[in-house]
């Protein structure tokens, strides 16, 4: 069968493979972070390994970035062929009769996190490729700690832009989480479940985000 | 009552269109909405002026033919009813309403209110059949017993009217719950499980041919159904089009 | 003989369709793919005998005014399709269901027809579980069977409420798999507007293109018309907007006689009028008489404290209730034949005993099954004693699943609940026995142009039992048609294609054209619907549930000087040459016109009472329907001469060999 990889269904179950990759890495990414509020040790150790372990880093890093890229171009590529698909809008829509604000609005809260992963590569990333690759300083195992707090201490703005695209992050999830399993194909007896499931993980996670951030700035008034 | 409407006149598919306003007065609750529509029509035309044109056949809710989106939703506000089955109950005297034709790329409007949802047709023309000779001779209708819970589940995706309301109140103007609708009624029966593979693959091969968007699963479809058809036809769909996929 | 030969085949009854399949001619595949067939009407007979014919090979083109096949107004039909299957084991048969079929049309069908229909019947059911229909089925996985009107059997299959769009949506399919292989060719918002008629054969029809205006000119080998009945020359009914006569009445104008124009079937389920600017009557499922009791008040002062809006049918004493069908026929009860049902309705109205603000409806009341299918369900589910609201909330329970959709749309359109407060019925026009005489192959009089389901006149007699219809229809579509045209189009294989260059296809779009143009040309100032409703009007008060001499000779009048009117002062809008809704609507109801004449003239004529035809000088002492079959036993069959009133009867004798002729009673 042609076209298979064009077809619609198969771009959204890309859309929802994709999406549920970045979630596990969510997951995996909080949980690290969140070891920065209980042992900064532990915190550094972690991110030491994650740092410097070749698998991790040839492998697992660029496919994320692939993942992560794939997700929005897709995105992108769905938003204009949506829009296409109406080419006269209404005079008068009235979709908060039928549909929830943020399903409707995943392309604008998928623009607020695509900002925030700017600005979180200019604060995290590219610092850390310029400390390890361009001025190639020598391997440091403590230092991820102090530079994380640094980040928040003393910084309102950054801590309260943080906070904002979390909360996007959050709607992008609470759609989002749910759905990629309808797109799937389950939708069953166990979807009540998954759906109580995916909504509490798209607040406690987004919202662990935040709180982290807070706890840093707080305890480094 | 006395109403204001605010219609959509377009005199041809090349026409631009754009919205008029008009009043009508003498608007019993008992009424259904095309019939108020018929008191505009012939207030209309005893001015001499063109009626507004409209679809519409059964008036009972079952032809599929009425479309209409009235205030912003597919049917009007009320639920599980199509246009010519809403009653006048459900507005006020002195209410403004808009009414507008179904709109997405894939129904072009031919005049006024009247849209082309052959769209809809060819998805069906691809694939939406058992092939099997209708001369007669096939084996005893109780031969093939069918779980009634199948067979029920068959008949509730088979009661979809096409009407289109889903791709209406759908931000995407996706025609998911339409195909997997009529994917879904041949799919859950043993007679049609035979080419299910084949015609999940053309029918959505179609339908995106006729360029629906996707479905990001806002639900609106589902809610503004007049039949409530369910979006686990969705699911069912996408899941028989990855095995499909895969089968190759 | 006149010019009506039946063609009915000799021999047994149950032997002659066998014997006539086998002895008709038959066209090779290979010449098949040489002729065209044109379908008029995609409704359960024009889409079902569509498909067929492109699966053996015929090109077929299918015209319909919708903008789908699918949506032709077989979809609204409710209850479900008879045949005798006897998975029930009550004794059904195919006598049996002949028997009940010719008994409940009065004895005015053709014995050979039915049995025909009857004996098919079972390969229905076939074919559409075949094609994966989703008839509704018990636990075990078997099909589920109701009874219906006029029957002691049960033997109606059904989908819930939606028997008639699953069925048309089977239909639909078979076309969707001839489409796709390019056998069918679709022209949809199509309307024929003519038959062409070529050396005295049907050789194709002038359509009018809905969406753009054109006139275009379509040639075929043979015109099948399936076009469906005309109970909308009443306005009111329970037909689609849409549906018309134009086909059939063209054809009538071309050759095709017109048989018992006056039997009409008035529902007696549906929901009431509610006011003057109504549009369409809806028809509540006749399946609701298994379980719902028919009444009014038994005294008047009751029945106008209703009225008045003083007093609820629910404080109604059981002993101050009329359950007026179980009283007159407690053999049948509330499930006698609808003509039966309607007449009762009316009688009972008439006498003052009406309930809603108009005197104009009956009760129709669900709270004994609630209580016995309550008790029932408390019973099997252990529940020993259950209490008074237990026994209602588990009967209301059986009863949503039984007909909870039917509930759902009575309440959507009444803004009352029935489960709590009885439903409010009326009778309404419904089905047309009438129309296209044909023979036994379904020809009309006209060669080449056949008729199918309820746009001929051949099975339901004078009332058409429930079920019946979709069953004749998928019949004449499915089984009969594709092998009786074959013995027409035999001698066609040598025709090669009909050109639509020729002289008789040229004046016929004139004509089509001329007459568009007179009506805008009228440039008067009535829209369309002031002639509809003043026919309707007419039709309903004079030809309607009872008829009498005298009103009939003024609706003849009538009729005749709102047409003349019509032609003079209706106002059209708009231009030929777009889509134009009141063109559409003119151009049927012009028809309307002439046919409600005939209407008129053929109630006239017929002297006695059968079915759905009452004539008020001919009844029992209690009112029942008194046929004669001694000067009536015929089928009425109007040759078109010039105005419908001058039409020419021609008498088709009915001879029953199988069925002896019985004064129909259902007490």
């Amino acid at each position: 069968m042609a076209g298979i990889n064009k077809s619609t269904i198969a771009r959204k179950v890309a859309m929802a493979l994709s999406g549920l990759f970045l979630v596990l890495f969510l997951a995996q990414h909080f949980t690290i972070n969140f070891t920065s509020v209980v042992s900064p040790s532990t915190f550094n150790e972690i991110s030491h390994f994650m740092g410097t372990n070749f698998l991790v880093q040839a492998v697992l890093q660029p496919i994320l970035i692939a993942g992560v890229v794939f997700h929005f171009i897709m995105g992108f590529v769905l938003e204009i062929r949506q829009k296409k698909a109406r080419s006269v809008s209404y005079g008068k829509y009235n979709g908060a009769a039928n549909s929830s604000w943020v399903s409707r609005n995943m392309i604008l809260s998928g623009i607020v996190v695509l900002a925030f992963l700017g600005l979180h590569f200019y604060d995290f990333w590219i610092p850390e490729l310029i400390h390890k690759y361009v001025e190639t300083n020598p391997d440091d195992p403590f230092r991820y700690y102090d530079e994380t707090v640094a980040k928040f201490a003393g910084d309102p703005i950054r801590t309260g832009f943080y906070a904002l695209c979390f909360v996007f992050l959050m709607l992008h999830l609470l759609h989002g989480f749910a759905s990629s399993f309808q797109t799937m194909g389950l939708n069953n007896k166990y979807s009540p479940g998954i759906k109580i499931f995916t909504k509490a993980f798209a607040i406690v996670i987004p919202m662990g985000f935040v709180f982290i951030a807070i706890f840093h700035y707080f305890n480094n008034l | 009552m006395k109403l204001k409407l605010k219609v959509w006149r377009q005199e041809d598919a090349q026409d631009k269109g754009g919205f008029q306003n008009y009043d009508v007065e003498g608007i019993d609750g008992d009424m259904s909405f095309l019939e108020m529509l018929d008191v505009l029509n012939n207030n209309l035309v005893n001015e001499g002026v063109d009626p507004v044109e409209f679809d519409h056949d059964c008036r009972e809710g079952i032809c599929g033919s009425c479309s209409l989106q009235i205030n912003g939703e597919p049917h009007g506000p009320d639920r599980r009813i199509t246009t010519c089955q809403l009653h006048m109950r459900k507005f006020k005297d002195g209410d403004e309403i808009v009414i507008e034709p179904f709109r997405a790329t894939a129904f072009p409007v031919i005049k006024d209110l009247v849209i082309d949802r052959s769209a809809f047709d060819r998805i069906q023309h691809a694939g939406g059949y058992i092939s099997v000779n209708t001369s007669g001779n096939t084996q005893d209708a109780n031969s093939i017993p069918i779980e009634k819970e199948k067979a029920d589940d068959a008949f509730y995706a088979a009661t979809c009217i096409g009407c289109g309301a889903c791709v209406a109140a759908c931000k995407n103007a996706s025609a998911m719950l339409f195909t997997s609708a009529k994917v879904s009624q041949f799919a859950l029966l043993p007679q049609g499980e035979i080419e299910a593979h084949e015609r999940v693959l053309e029918m959505v091969h179609q339908m995106d041919k006729e360029g629906f968007g996707h479905c990001t699963n806002t639900g609106a479809c589902e809610i503004e159904c007049p039949k409530g058809i369910s979006l686990e036809n969705i699911a069912r769909m996408n899941r028989e089009y990855l095995s499909a996929s895969v089968a190759g | 003989m006149s010019v009506l030969e039946s063609k009915i085949p000799e021999g047994p009854i149950e032997k002659k369709w066998t014997k006539h399949k086998n002895e008709i001619n038959l066209v090779n595949p290979a010449n098949k793919r040489n002729i065209d067939i044109i379908v008029v009407g995609t409704g359960l007979a024009g889409g079902s005998a569509a498909a067929t014919f492109a699966e053996l090979g015929y090109n077929v083109k299918t015209f319909c005014y919708q903008d789908s096949p699918r949506r032709a107004h077989s979809i609204a039909a409710q209850g479900g399709i008879n045949a005798s299957k006897n998975y029930q084991g009550d004794g059904d048969s195919d006598y049996r269901l002949f028997y009940d079929t010719v008994k409940g049309g009065d004895y005015r069908s053709r014995e050979a027809n039915v049995y025909r229909l009857a004996e098919v019947s079972s390969n229905i059911i076939d074919q559409c579980v075949a094609q994966g229909v989703p008839f509704a089925r018990e636990y075990g996985g078997l099909l589920d069977n109701r009874s219906f009107g006029g029957v002691l059997v049960s033997r109606t299959f059904y989908a819930k409420g939606q028997t008639g769009q699953q069925l048309l949506l089977g239909a639909y399919s078979a076309m969707n798999r001839q489409i796709n292989r390019g056998k069918i060719q679709t022209f949809n918002r199509h309307e024929m507007m003519d038959l062409v008629l070529v050396d005295g054969k049907a050789r194709g029809i002038i359509a009018r293109n809905l969406v753009s205006g054109e006139i275009e000119r379509h040639s075929a080998h043979a015109v099948v018309l399936a076009s469906g009945g005309y109970g909308n020359v009443f306005y009111l009914s329970t037909n689609a907007m849409g549906s018309n006569v134009m086909a059939a009445w063209r054809a009538h104008k071309k050759g095709a006689f017109f048989a018992n124009p006056c039997f009409t079937q008035i529902h007696p389920t549906c929901i009431p009028v509610s006011g003057d600017l109504q549009s369409k009557l809806t028809l509540m499922s006749e399946s609701l008489r298994n379980d719902g009791r028919i009444w009014v008040p038994k005294h008047e002062k009751d029945a106008k404290a209703i009225r008045g809006g003083k007093l609820k049918p629910t404080e109604i004493d059981e002993n101050d209730r009329d359950y007026y069908l179980e009283r007159r026929y407690p053999a049948f009860g509330n499930l006698v034949p609808r003509d039966v049902a309607s007449r009762a309705a009316k009688e009972r109205c008439d006498e003052g005993y009406g309930v809603n603000k108009t005197g104009q409806a009956v009760y129709l009341d669900f709270k004994a099954a609630i209580e016995r299918y309550g008790k029932e369900k408390a019973f099997t589910s252990g529940h020993k004693n259950p209490s008074k609201e237990e026994i209602i909330k588990l009967g209301e329970e059986v009863v949503e699943s039984k007909y909870g959709n039917l509930f759902e749309m009575y309440e959507k359109i009444t803004d009352q609940n029935p489960y709590k407060t009885p439903m409010m019925i009326f009778p309404a026009v419904h089905y047309t026995m009438g129309g296209l005489w044909v023979d036994y192959n379904l020809m009309t009089t006209v060669p080449g142009c056949f008729a199918a389901g309820e746009a001929n006149f051949s099975d339901h007699g004078a009332n058409r039992l429930g079920a019946s219809a979709l069953m004749q229809g998928l019949a004449d579509g499915y089984f009969v048609l594709p092998y009786t045209i074959g013995d027409y189009l035999a001698d066609d294989i040598r025709t090669g294609p009909i050109s639509t260059e020729t002289e008789e296809f040229e004046t016929t779009e004139k004509a089509v054209k001329d007459r568009i143009q007179k009506m805008f040309d009228a440039k008067g100032k009535n829209p369309v619907d002031y002639y509809h409703k003043k026919l309707g009007k007419i039709m309903w008060d004079k030809c309607g549930m009872s008829r009498n001499e005298k009103e009939l000779r003024e609706a003849m009048e009538e009729i005749k000087e709102l047409r003349e009117d019509f032609w003079k002062n209706v106002r059209i809008t708009g231009k030929a040459e777009t889509k134009n809704a009141e063109l559409e609507k003119a151009g049927r109801v012009a028809d309307f016109l002439e046919l409600g004449e005939l209407f008129a003239k053929d109630a006239l004529e017929r002297n006695e009472s059968c079915g759905g035809h009452f004539r008020e000088e001919y009844q029992t002492e209690d009112g029942e329907a008194l046929r004669d079959d001694e000067n009536f036993k015929f089928v009425s069959a109007w040759e078109y001469v010039g105005n419908p009133r001058d039409a020419k009867l021609h008498k088709e004798q009915l001879e029953f060999e199988n069925i002896e002729l019985k004064t129909r009673s259902y007490k």
